[in-house]
């Protein structure tokens, strides 16, 4: 069935910011669906806060809207577009969430636009438990068993028929409370008896336990003709009980004989039917009995998913681009197999390699975070890796994590095999290199089994890898036997150099010399059955190579691996623009990364794809392979983050055209020594500061520049290890752990300026002229990591002169350290003088965020700047302005305000409660949005919406503030009353406040309970007040060590209660000039194509009057 | 780990692989043929279509599952030869009784591992199914022009009759599940088990006859209809049993057929068969049923195929036939019917598997269709 005719134009509804669960994945899914509309002609309508994101560059929609997710802002989207239909599967849980509120809100009929992909009673099927154990039951398979009960002999009765050990769940209790397994009948009742206790229905739900048994998902896809294939297999490596997110995994299932993989198949094919799905991707989850085979349905998500990101990159099957011609009306078999181009979609992927992902957590961020896995999802990232067999694909994927400890050694250690069995017995970060060294250490395989559920078949292959790793540590010499073994199985050349005790560079010297070298094969849908056309590869020892021959001159562009904190979407942004900027200007480019979530990891965006780990040994490998197909022109590292930037150097002297700024200029700007010599030439001044090697030399520099200063390694991202400190103790306490981080560079002693502002800058130097992208004025003051803080663009109260300064300063660095491409640039100003924080020259965090801002395509222009291009002949050819640049915005220019979003309700402490929620130097945030707009009030207030449901417009707000904010807090307080809000404090902010003639409550701290001190009048405590939900707002500026509890428990209960917490009196400010714009009247919306034709930076004569 | 010798794989276009051994040590010829299930390989192993060719698996972990009872599709292994990447060092499987290797070498199956399955199956896609020779042990050090020599002078596939050498050589009776509906008489050209066993849970007796079976033989059983079953070798030389469809065709009784059976009727209506370049072969297949419109995911085990006008009728000396099925990846006919005067369907056949056993079950509406057939045909007073 052709194309439906009714549908002329879709609101696409994108995912929002990154947080932990969600993920680039969407931008991927989102990108491609956005692309698919426009090529079959559909007008394109998409709402996206994510700046970060491809999918709302301005070029993929034709109306983008970077606004909040919220259903009154997209009610007043549909109202304005007046969408046929709306498209919310592709964009996540927020997505769908969002289009079942305005399902309910009868926006979707009022408007008469219906969704298309999943319905809303499919929607709800899928979501709903009790329905969809129905579903499952009427497809004729199993969920958990389970049974309410009301008494203890229910209870015990139920223990007989479901068996131990059991889940028992008091129902509705907070929070999971009173939740715990029961292993025999002295647990059930010691648990179910409090927990019938605590249940205001006298109620528990007790449940069969599914923990350990083996986990799989399948990726399904329907058209509306019923044409159902399952795309993609997947096993996990750690069984049930580590959420998938967090679980090593592996395609295609491995473990399963052909008649279990149908029954599953069979199950899902049934649920995907059963639920009503009309068109799109789903994907199922089971669990199976490994003793016997009993199947179990976990659960359905009727939408793509990471899992569907994953299973697309791993089988060359793309879900959601098929899943948007679905949605509007094609069926499977209308639709190519655009790696084969001959065959249709309406097929089943087959493997002949194995996938194995695996995931990058960030616990070194929140140490008080419990790093054990858990249902839960605690993964930022994850890295894929593709081999010919499990072995090769594992230990590439391991070293893909680019994490020290991270892949499988054999060093001498101190452990036994019981403690390494022991350890490997609750799932963490890295517990499969625990499980390496057990065996290694002489667990059997029978022994790790039982500790850690991991399926034997897995354990025997990571036996293997230690066999071989005993052959070659005990072989006489490392011949050309022993070396391709090593290599099919997955082992580096730093592995080896580790077990001969040799250098990486030597073994790699004896192995090109022997002629051992890896080949490139193809992903392509179907085990080579057809021909691929797509040049989507991965290495493998193995015999022959796909890689073709080309004649255009090719450019490498590294990525970004996996997505960490400091290192996410927006350096895959940089990346993917630079491959459309080099293709459009007849290069051919080749890409290079490990991120299955990401749009460079597409096949559809460079010339040739390379899903490799970003190790030294490989992207030479990669280079090799390329050269050997045609003439190479460059090799980019300035757009992926530090993981290739940090390549720079070795890649260089081992010959490769590093193009861009040079790895000698990176040096100067990232070595603090060789940076102040070009400060000083530049005559521009930093914060005093100096370099220690040792706690002693660190101590006499902060003596020298005097308390507080800012510490860190040199040579980080999202400021790793950072801290402010004040005293010698707590310097000394940072000088040891951060020296353990990072022992082959030394420590960073910066004099920490107080009350400045702190000022971004993108730019561009083509070694003659500097186009500034845009200038950002944090909102913060300097000390919250830029990654963290909000800022604005163009800069909310800076003047020209000091934009003049800035951009001077710019320039002058630019030009000392050599940059040619991106440079971004901090200062803080403060008394008037402008320091320079730092300057790196690479893309930046912010440069989608000021494309978007600005309406240029900074990244496009970066490239092309690294490939020679002058400033002048892009201006020429209009990919830039003509005249003028970001840093000089005209008048009417919209106020844009980054946000950035913090996932601290994410992490448990080991305790149970949250962890602390405050801003520091050290980069925590795992995304960001924009709010933009007029004027600063009605963006800023956007931008809090989008970034986690926005301020109150009413109610009350508490205040705690520390003595140095207190007289700035005068004003915003007051203002706060005079709109009506209830204001409470603590005793001596209440104090101030009350002496200005502000009315405000006092509530007690909790040290004041415990200290006995006078609380008479006052009813509750800050934390009971906020548990409650009585204040809508918490404003809490840290206040030094005497309070630190109290501060650590107000925020973590803000936190918890999901409130806006307010942490510095400049976001009071700000917050308190968005509320007064929300007060304003509802939220208009704008597009970005109209936001840039007002604004008209190309001088199109399309402004604003 | 286990110690393997060296081992070559020899196609007889010259190209040599070197491995090592798998299996059985020895040397073993067949047609070099790759399967792309990533499931499924006991299934595979046991499938009497296999007979007489060398199966290449293209996924690259065979033998994870190990060795069970309950898979075998017939009572012995009958490829000629295996050929895998990386085979398993230990079975996982609840059901699992042993090692898929311990079984290769207690039926004495020669195979070869260690080899760039991929180079290899894009040769044989490139250039076609061809005669392989899987030398290991002291067969294996003969130089490689002697092997290459030794591979050119084994039989070819084209030309062959091998339905006689699979199949049973006495008739048995698979009962029904339940109550017993219809009869059915099965001619074993090479019969999976899981064939009779789908239609004995739909009410048909199935009385399995040897492939020397004569029409005489079948009227015998008393049956209310016929089944062919998949099979190996050249359908262009199976004449004997063609003539016996033909009988079969000519009295009326309701035809069912699979793969080799497909071909056969292809034959008895007139039609032509040929070789395909390197076969189909995978549980991944995606078949347009015609009459539906609609997909489905097919287990696929043929290397000929019919040759039949894709579209409209064709005039048959038993009614009019038409393609009913075809495999989108290329077009290849993969289902026939015939209908009477009236219209009705009297015979039909597909190229592929709705047995599965191994692959999706989505097909396994043809075994009801079957059965409608037989109500209809029983229905009406002969």
């Amino acid at each position: 069935m052709p194309k439906r005719a009714d549908i002329r134009s879709v609101l696409v509804i994108g995912s929002g910011p990154i947080v932990i669960g969600q993920a680039c994945e969407f931008d991927y899914s989102g990108t491609q669906a956005c692309r698919v509309l426009r090529d079959e002609g559909i007008r394109v309508v998409l709402v996206n806060s994510n700046p970060a994101t491809i999918m709302t560059d301005p070029e993929f929609a034709d109306a983008t809207y970077v606004e909040p997710i919220t259903p009154e802002v997209v009610e007043a989207i549909i109202a304005k577009e007046r969408p046929d239909a709306v498209l919310a599967t592709l964009g996540g849980q927020t997505a769908l969430n969002c289009a079942m509120a305005l399902h309910e809100r009868g926006v979707l009929e009022r408007y008469n636009a219906p969704l298309i992909g999943a319905n809303v009673d499919a929607i709800r099927l899928g979501e709903d438990r009790e329905a969809f154990k129905g579903v499952v039951a009427r497809c004729g398979a199993e969920s958990a068993r389970s049974v309410v009960a009301h008494t203890m002999d229910e209870c015990l009765a139920a223990a007989q028929t479901l068996g131990y050990p059991l889940v028992v769940r008091p129902s509705f209790t907070m929070g999971g409370l009173g939740s715990g397994f029961a292993y025999d009948e002295p647990d059930l009742r010691r648990i179910a008896g409090a927990g019938l206790q605590a249940s205001p229905t006298t109620e528990v739900l007790l449940e069969e336990s599914i923990l350990g048994w083996k986990e799989y998902e399948l990726e399904v896809m329907r058209d509306h003709a019923d044409n159902v294939v399952v795309v993609c297999s997947i096993e996990n490596l750690d069984p049930m009980g580590v959420h998938t997110g967090d679980s090593i995994t592996v395609a295609p299932a491995l473990t399963l004989t052909d008649r279990e993989y149908q029954r599953l198949r069979d199950i899902g094919i049934a649920v995907i039917r059963e639920v009503g799905v009309d068109t799109g991707g789903c994907n199922i989850q089971f669990a199976v009995n490994p003793v016997d085979g009993r199947v179990i349905v976990i659960e359905m998500n009727p939408r793509v998913s990471r899992s569907s990101a994953l299973a697309s990159k791993a089988t060359g099957f793309p879900i959601a681009k098929i899943a948007a011609r679905m949605a509007i009306g094609y069926t499977l078999d209308e639709v190519p197999n655009d790696i084969t181009e001959q065959t249709p979609a309406s097929f089943e992927p087959t493997l002949d390699y194995v996938v194995v992902k695996v995931p990058r957590f960030a616990f070194e961020k929140f140490p008080q975070a419990d790093p054990t896995l858990t249902t839960t999802m605690k993964s930022v990232g994850e890295a894929m890796s593709i081999g010919r067999s499990f072995t090769e694909a594992l230990q590439k994927a391991l070293r893909s994590m680019e994490r020290s400890g991270s892949s499988f050694h054999w060093l001498p250690t101190s452990q036994t095999a019981q403690e390494a069995l022991t350890q490997s017995r609750r799932p963490t970060d890295g517990r499969i290199v625990s499980v390496q060294q057990a065996l290694r250490l002489g667990a059997t395989v029978e022994q790790v089994h039982e500790a850690t559920g991991i399926d034997p078949w897995f354990l025997d292959q990571i036996e293997r890898i230690n066999a071989i790793a005993a052959e070659l540590t005990s072989a006489p010499q490392l011949g050309p036997a022993q070396l391709r073994l090593a290599k099919r199985h997955g082992f580096s050349d730093a592995q080896l150099a580790q077990l001969r005790g040799m250098p990486e560079a030597v073994v790699r010297g004896v192995r090109h010399a022997l002629g051992i070298r890896p080949v490139y094969k193809t992903v392509d849908t179907c085990a080579a059955e057809f021909a691929a056309r797509t040049p989507y590869h991965y290495s493998s020892y193995d015999e022959e190579t796909e890689v073709s021959p080309r004649e255009k001159p090719a450019v490498l562009i590294l990525g970004s691996g996996p997505n960490r904190i400091g290192q996410g979407v927006e350096f895959d942004y940089s990346c993917v623009h630079a491959s459309f900027a080099l293709r459009d200007a007849g290069y051919d480019t080749v890409m290079v990364n490990c991120n299955p979530e990401t749009v460079s990891t597409d096949y559809d965006t460079s010339s040739r794809l390379y899903f490799e780990p970003l190790t030294l040994e490989d992207v030479l490998e990669v280079y090799y392979a390329e050269c050997q197909a045609g003439p190479v022109a460059g090799v980019i590292v300035q757009l992926g983050g530090q993981t290739p930037l940090g390549l720079a150097a070795a890649l260089k002297s081992e010959g490769l055209p590093v193009v861009g700024t040079s790895p000698e200029a990176i040096h100067l700007a990232e070595d603090r020594g060789a940076f102040g010599h070009v400060l000083a030439k530049a005559h521009l001044p930093a914060p005093q500061h100096g370099t220690a090697f040792s706690i002693d030399e660190a101590l006499d520099v902060a003596h020298r520049i005097g308390y507080p200063v800012l510490v860190r390694p040199s040579y980080v991202l999202g400021g790793r290890g950072m801290v402010i400190v004040y005293d010698d103790a707590s310097l000394r306490t940072y000088v040891e752990k951060a020296t353990d981080a990072s022992p082959e560079h030394p420590i960073l002693v910066d004099r920490f300026l107080d009350d400045a502002i702190e000022i971004d800058i993108d730019a561009l130097f083509d070694g003659e002229e500097l186009y500034v992208g845009g200038i950002m004025e944090h909102i913060e003051e300097a000390g919250i990591h830029s990654g963290d803080s909000a800022c604005t663009l163009p800069p909310a109260t800076l003047g020209a002169f000091e934009l003049a300064r800035v951009r001077e300063a710019t320039r002058k660095l630019a030009e000392g350290i050599g940059v040619r491409g991106l440079m971004n640039v901090q200062f803080a100003l403060a008394q008037d003088v402008l320091y320079v924080l730092e300057a790196n020259p690479r893309a930046s965090r912010t440069v989608p965020f000021v494309a978007k801002a600005t309406g240029v395509p900074l990244a496009k222009a970066a490239a092309r700047v690294m490939m020679g291009a002058s400033i002048a002949s892009l201006r020429a050819e209009g990919l830039l302005p003509a005249t003028g640049d970001g840093g000089v915005m005209p008048a009417h220019a919209p106020m844009s305000v980054k946000e950035a979003v913090l996932p601290f309700a994410r992490f448990r402490t080991q305790e149970g409660t949250v962890v602390d929620s405050l801003l520091g130097p050290e980069m925590r945030s795992t995304g960001e949005v924009m709010g933009i707009d007029a004027d600063f009030g009605v963006a800023f207030a956007k931008s809090q919406l989008a970034a986690y449901g926005g301020l109150p417009t009413e109610g009350a707000v508490f205040v705690s503030m520390a003595n140095r904010d207190k007289r700035a807090m005068i004003f915003p307080v007051k203002r706060l009353v005079d709109l009506g809000f209830r204001i409470y404090a603590t005793t001596g902010t209440a104090e101030v406040l009350r002496r200005h003639g502000i009315e405000a409550e006092a509530v007690r701290k909790i040290t004041e309970r415990a200290e006995g001190a006078s609380t008479e009048g006052m009813t509750s405590s800050i934390v009971e007040l906020i548990a409650a939900r009585r204040v809508q707002m918490v404003v809490n500026s840290p206040s030094g060590a005497l309070s630190r509890s109290d501060g650590y428990a107000i925020r973590t209960a803000t936190t918890g209660a999901d409130l806006p917490i307010i942490t510095t009196v400049q976001q009071l400010g700000a917050a308190v000039i968005g509320i007064e714009a929300l007060r304003g009247g509802p939220l208009r919306v704008t597009s970005l194509q109209d936001h840039a034709r007002d604004l008209d930076l190309y001088g199109r004569g399309t402004a604003r009057s | 780990m286990v110690a393997r010798g060296p081992a070559a794989l020899v196609l007889e276009d010259g190209r040599i692989f070197t491995g090592s051994s798998y299996g059985m040590v020895g040397e073993t010829f067949g047609e070099a043929v790759f399967a792309t299930g990533m499931t499924g390989y006991q299934e595979t192993l046991t499938d009497p279509s296999y007979h007489r060719q060398v199966v290449v698996m293209t996924a690259p972990h065979i033998g994870n599952t190990g060795w069970n009872r309950e898979d075998d599709e017939s009572a012995r292994i009958w490829v000629s030869g295996f050929v895998v990447r990386d085979p398993a060092l230990r079975p996982s499987s609840w059901r699992a009784t042993g090692s898929l290797e311990d079984e290769l070498v207690r039926q004495g199956v020669v195979g070869v591992c260690e080899i760039d399955t991929r180079a290899l199956t894009r040769h044989l896609r490139d250039r076609g199914a061809m005669r392989v020779g899987l030398f290991s042990g002291p067969a294996a050090t003969a130089g490689p022009e002697a092997l290459v020599e030794r591979v050119r002078r084994s039989p070819q596939m084209a030309g062959s009759a091998l339905a006689a050498e699979v199949s049973t050589t006495s008739a048995y009776v698979v009962p029904a599940v339940g109550e017993r509906r219809y009869v059915v008489a099965a001619l074993d050209l090479g019969i999976k088990a899981m064939t009779p066993a789908l239609m004995a849970q739909r009410g048909i007796e199935v009385h399995v006859l040897p492939a020397t079976a004569t029409f005489a033989d079948i009227v015998a059983v008393q049956p209310d209809g016929v089944f062919f079953s998949n099979g190996p070798g050249d359908p262009a030389t199976a004449d004997r049993e063609v003539g016996v469809l033909r009988e079969v065709l000519a009295a009326g009784i309701p035809f069912f057929g699979i793969c080799f059976g497909n071909q056969l009727l292809g034959r008895a209506l007139g039609f032509g068969t040929y070789k395909l370049t390197y076969g189909h072969r995978g549980i991944n297949q995606p078949v347009l049923d015609k009459a539906t419109g609609k997909v489905e995911v097919t287990a696929h085990n043929h290397g000929f195929a019919v040759d039949a006008p894709r579209t409209g009728d064709a005039a048959t000396d038993f009614g009019t036939a038409r393609v009913s099925h075809i495999c989108l990846n290329d077009d290849v006919v993969e289902g026939l019917e015939l209908r009477d005067a009236s219209g009705a369907v009297r015979a039909f056949s597909v190229q592929y598997h709705p047995e599965a056993a191994a692959g999706p079950h989505d097909a396994s509406y043809l075994f009801d269709r079957f059965v409608d057939l037989l109500a209809q045909s029983c229905a009406v007073p002969s």
